[in-house]
C-alpha cells in the first residue's frame, strides 16, 4: 500500500492536496478492492480448474458446454443461478447469526490477503508481525463456522460445527510450531523478510527453506495441517458428505452457500500462498519474476491439494486427532528444538 | 424408540430416510452421545411397494418384471430365482444354452452389482474418484445387457422355461472384450482404495460380525462369507449347472485386524467379481447351440402345490416360497430377502461405535432398501 500511495502522489497532481485521511483513504479502498477481485477471480477460476482435475482423474470431461471452450463460463453461470435463488433462512434458525456466519468465514481468508507478499513491492501492508497476524486472522474463520453450525438449528450442521472447531484447533499448534522453524532462524515476523531470507543460494533456489534440513520436514508439516485447517480430504470431516450431509453449510443455500465456497477456495489459496513465502521462497524465483513466480508457485500447491482430495479417502474424527496430537505436534516440537538449536550453534 | 424411554443426555438424530448413505430410504434413529452412537434403531418400509399382494394379482410370468424390481441393482439375480423356483414347481428342465446363458448374465450381473456396492463404499468413506470408475465399467455390462434385451436396468431377462431372448450375434467376443478390459481395472481400484492406509484404518476393525453372530441372524452371502463361513449356494446347493464350473468362494480372512469387519465384507465382494469373471470365461468357452424358448410353456399352469427356491445373488440367499392353487396366477409368494437380515444385524455390530463408523457398517452390509422393503 505504500507503494500505492507513493504512486499516487506522484502521478496525480495535487494529490498532496487533498485531506490527509483522504490522502490515506484511497489507497486503502484500492487495495481492498484489488484483494476482493482477487478472491472472487480466483474463487471462480479455482472450482472451475477443480472440476476439471477431478473430471480428468475419473475419467470424463467435467463441465464442456457453458462458454465454449472446456465450459470455462461454468462457474459464472453457477455464480448466477446462485444469485438468483430464494433467499431461505430456516424458520427456528438464529437469523442474526445465520447471515452473519458466511461473512465471517469469508472474512477470515479476506484479511489474510492483506499481509501475503506477492512481489518485493506488491503486498499491501507489510506488517513486522506478518506470520502472526495470519496465524491470527486465518483462524477466526472457524469461528463463523461455529456460528454456522449453531445457528442454523440443525443436527448434522452442529456436528459440522463442533468437528470444525475440534479440527482446527488442534491443527493450529503443529502449523504454528512448523511456522516457527523458519521464523527462528530468519529472526523476524515479517513476511518480506522471511522472502528477502531466501533470497539467492545454489541455482537461485538452494535458499528456499524447503530445500534446507529441519525446515525441509517442517514444510510437509504445515502442509498438512494446513490441509486440515481448510477442511480439505483427508481432514474433510466438518462438512463430509456421506456422513453429515453437507455439514456446517447443509442449511444454506443461494448467496450465503456461494460466499461458503468462495471462503473455502479463498483459504486453500491462502494456506498455500503462505507455505510458499515461508518455504518456497515467496516472489524469489530464478526463472520467472515477482507477482508471477509467487502464484505459480501457491497454485500449485492448491493443484496438490485438490489432487489429493480426488485421490484419499476421509478419516474419522478420532484417527484426525491422533494425526495432530500424537504424530504431528510431537514432530514439529521436535522441530523447532532442532531450530533453535541450530539458531544457537 | 419411545419418547418416554429418552433419557435426555442423549442427542436423537434422525439419519434419513433422506440421506446421501443410507443406501435408499432408510431412516436409521441414532442416540448419540457426541459423536458415539449409543444406540440405532432402523425403520424400514418406506420403498414397500406391495410385491407379495402384486404377485398374486398377476399370472405367473407377469410377476417376472416385479421380481426385477426388487433388487434393481441386479436384475437378473432376482427373476432368475423366480423362474427357477417356478421351474421346480412345473417340473420343467431347461436346455443347456438356457442355463449356460443364465450363468453368463447371472455374474455379469453380479459383477455390476458389486461394482456399484464398492464404488458406494467408497464414496462412503469419502473418496469419490473409485466411484466413477466403478460405474464406468458397470455401464459397459449395462450396455451388454441393452444389446441383449434392451433394457438397461429391469431386464424381465429369465423367463420361466426359458430366456426373452438370445443372446445377439457377436456377444461372445464383446463379452470377451469386457472381461479384458475389466480385470486390470480389479488391480487399479485395489491400489487406489482397497490397500489404502486410510481405507484400511477406517474399516478394519469396524462393525465386527462375529462368525456365530451371522450365522444366527441367518445373514448371507457376501456378509456371511466375510465373517469366514464358507457358504455359497452356487457351490453348496448348485443350480443352473454351476457344479460343472470351476471357481473359488471367497471367504473374509481378517487381514487387517478383526475378522468379520467392514474391510473383510468389502474384500469379499471384490474377490467375488475376479471368481465371476472366471465363471463368466468358463460359459462363454462351453455355449452350446439350442433354442432358448424351446421349454418356454404356452400357458403358465403349475399343479396344486408349493415350492421354495432359492438362489445366490449378490447381496446373499435370496428365496422364493410360491403356493400354487392350480390356477393361472400364484396363490401366494414370499420372499425371503438377504438384505433384511443383513439389516438386522446392524443395530447389534455398530452399537457404540462414532457416526462415521455407522456410514462405514451400512455400506458394507451393501443393503438395497427396494428389495428389502419390496
Amino acid at each position: 500500500m505504500e507503494a500505492l500511495l507513493q504512486y499516487l502522489s506522484e502521478n496525480i497532481s495535487g494529490y498532496g492536496q487533498l485531506p490527509v485521511f483522504v490522502q490515506y483513504l484511497l489507497p486503502m479502498l484500492l487495495a481492498c478492492v484489488l484483494c476482493l477481485a482477487l478472491a472472487a477471480l480466483f474463487g471462480l477460476v479455482a472450482v472451475w480448474v477443480e472440476r476439471k482435475v477431478a473430471a480428468h482423474m475419473q475419467d470424463r470431461l467435467g463441465p464442456m458446454r457453458v462458454g465454449g471452450w472446456h465450459g470455462w463460463a461454468q462457474t459464472l453461470a453457477d455464480g448466477v443461478k446462485l444469485l438468483l435463488k430464494e433467499d431461505i433462512i430456516p424458520a427456528q434458525a438464529d437469523k442474526a447469526l445465520f447471515k452473519l456466519a458466511p461473512i465471517v468465514v469469508f472474512l477470515g481468508g479476506f484479511a489474510s490477503l492483506l499481509v501475503l507478499p506477492f512481489g518485493q513491492r506488491v503486498i499491501v501492508s507489510d506488517l513486522n508481525i506478518g506470520v502472526l497476524y495470519v496465524v491470527a486472522i486465518s483462524s477466526f474463520g472457524v469461528v463463523g463456522i461455529i456460528m454456522a453450525g449453531w445457528a442454523s438449528n440443525n443436527k448434522y450442521a452442529l456436528f459440522g460445527g463442533m468437528r470444525a472447531a475440534a479440527q482446527i484447533v488442534s491443527y493450529e499448534i503443529p502449523a504454528v510450531l512448523a511456522i516457527l522453524t523458519v521464523v527462528i532462524p530468519v529472526g523476524s515476523l515479517s513476511m518480506q523478510e522471511i522472502v528477502k531470507a531466501q533470497e539467492g543460494g545454489w541455482l537461485g533456489i538452494g535458499n528456499w527453506f524447503v530445500f534446507k534440513p529441519i525446515t525441509f520436514i517442517a514444510f510437509f508439516v504445515y502442509y498438512l495441517a494446513s490441509l486440515a485447517e481448510v477442511n480439505r480430504t483427508p481432514f474433510d470431516i466438518p462438512e463430509a458428505e456421506s456422513e453429515l450431509v453437507a455439514g456446517y453449510h447443509t442449511e444454506y443455500s443461494g448467496m450465503r452457500f456461494a460466499f461458503f465456497m468462495l471462503a473455502e477456495y479463498l483459504n486453500m489459496f491462502v494456506v498455500s500462498a503462505v507455505a510458499t513465502t515461508l518455504f518456497l521462497g515467496g516472489w524469489n524465483s530464478p526463472v520467472l519474476a515477482g507477482p508471477a513466480a509467487f502464484m505459480v508457485k501457491a497454485v500449485a500447491l492448491v493443484f496438490v491439494q485438490m489432487w489429493l482430495r480426488w485421490t484419499l479417502p476421509r478419516l474419522r474424527v478420532d484417527q484426525l486427532m491422533y494425526v495432530s496430537w500424537k504424530v504431528l505436534l510431537p514432530a514439529s516440537l521436535v522441530l523447532v528444538i532442532g531450530a533453535g538449536a541450530l539458531a544457537v550453534l | 424408540m419411545q419418547v418416554e424411554a429418552y433419557e435426555g443426555e442423549d442427542m436423537i438424530l434422525n439419519m434419513g430416510p433422506q440421506h446421501p448413505s443410507t443406501h435408499g430410504v432408510l431412516r436409521l434413529e441414532l442416540e448419540t452421545d457426541g459423536e458415539i452412537v449409543q444406540r440405532i434403531v432402523p425403520h424400514i418400509g418406506y420403498l414397500h411397494r406391495c410385491f407379495e399382494k402384486h404377485a398374486e394379482n398377476v399370472d405367473y410370468p407377469g410377476v417376472i418384471p416385479y421380481a426385477d424390481r426388487m433388487d434393481y441393482i441386479a436384475s437378473m439375480n432376482n427373476s432368475l430365482g423366480y423362474a427357477l423356483a417356478v421351474e421346480k414347481l412345473m417340473g420343467i428342465q431347461v436346455n443347456e444354452r438356457v442355463k449356460t446363458i443364465r450363468v453368463i448374465v447371472a455374474e455379469l450381473n453380479r459383477i455390476a452389482s458389486h461394482l456399484l456396492s464398492i464404488g458406494t463404499y467408497a464414496m462412503d468413506i469419502g473418496a469419490y474418484t473409485p466411484f466413477l470408475h466403478c460405474f464406468r465399467e458397470r455401464e459397459k455390462i449395462l450396455d451388454l445387457f441393452e444389446w441383449t434385451c434392451g433394457a438397461r436396468l429391469l431386464y424381465n431377462y429369465n423367463w420361466v422355461g426359458g430366456l426373452s431372448h438370445d443372446l445377439p450375434d457377436g456377444f461372445v467376443e464383446k463379452a470377451r472384450q469386457f472381461l479384458k478390459e475389466f480385470e486390470p481395472v480389479i488391480v487399479e481400484e485395489n491400489n487406489l482404495l482397497s490397500f489404502n492406509k486410510i481405507f484400511i484404518e477406517r474399516t478394519a476393525n469396524v462393525g465386527v460380525l462375529s462368525k456365530e453372530m451371522a450365522l444366527s441372524y441367518n445373514v448371507t452371502g457376501p456378509n456371511l462369507r466375510g465373517s469366514g463361513v464358507q457358504w455359497d449356494l452356487r457351490k453348496d446347493i448348485p443350480y443352473c449347472g454351476y457344479e460343472t464350473y470351476t471357481f473359488e468362494v471367497p471367504v473374509g480372512l481378517g487381514k487387517f485386524g478383526s475378522l468379520g469387519s467392514c474391510w473383510d465384507r468389502y474384500y469379499v465382494r471384490v474377490r467375488e467379481m475376479e471368481e465371476s469373471v472366471k465363471l463368466i470365461r468358463q460359459a462363454l468357452d462351453r455355449l452350446p447351440e439350442g433354442d432358448v424358448q424351446e421349454h418356454v410353456p404356452k400357458r403358465v399352469k403349475p399343479p396344486k402345490g408349493e415350492v421354495f427356491g432359492r438362489s445366490e445373488t449378490p447381496r446373499g440367499e435370496l428365496g422364493y416360497y410360491i403356493i400354487s392353487d392350480g390356477g393361472t396366477n400364484p396363490f401366494r409368494v414370499k420372499v425371503k430377502s438377504p438384505c433384511f437380515t443383513a439389516l438386522s444385524v446392524l443395530p447389534e455390530i455398530s452399537k457404540g461405535q462414532m457416526v462415521a463408523d455407522i456410514i462405514a457398517v451400512i455400506g458394507s452390509i451393501d443393503i438395497v432398501m427396494g428389495e428389502l422393503d419390496r
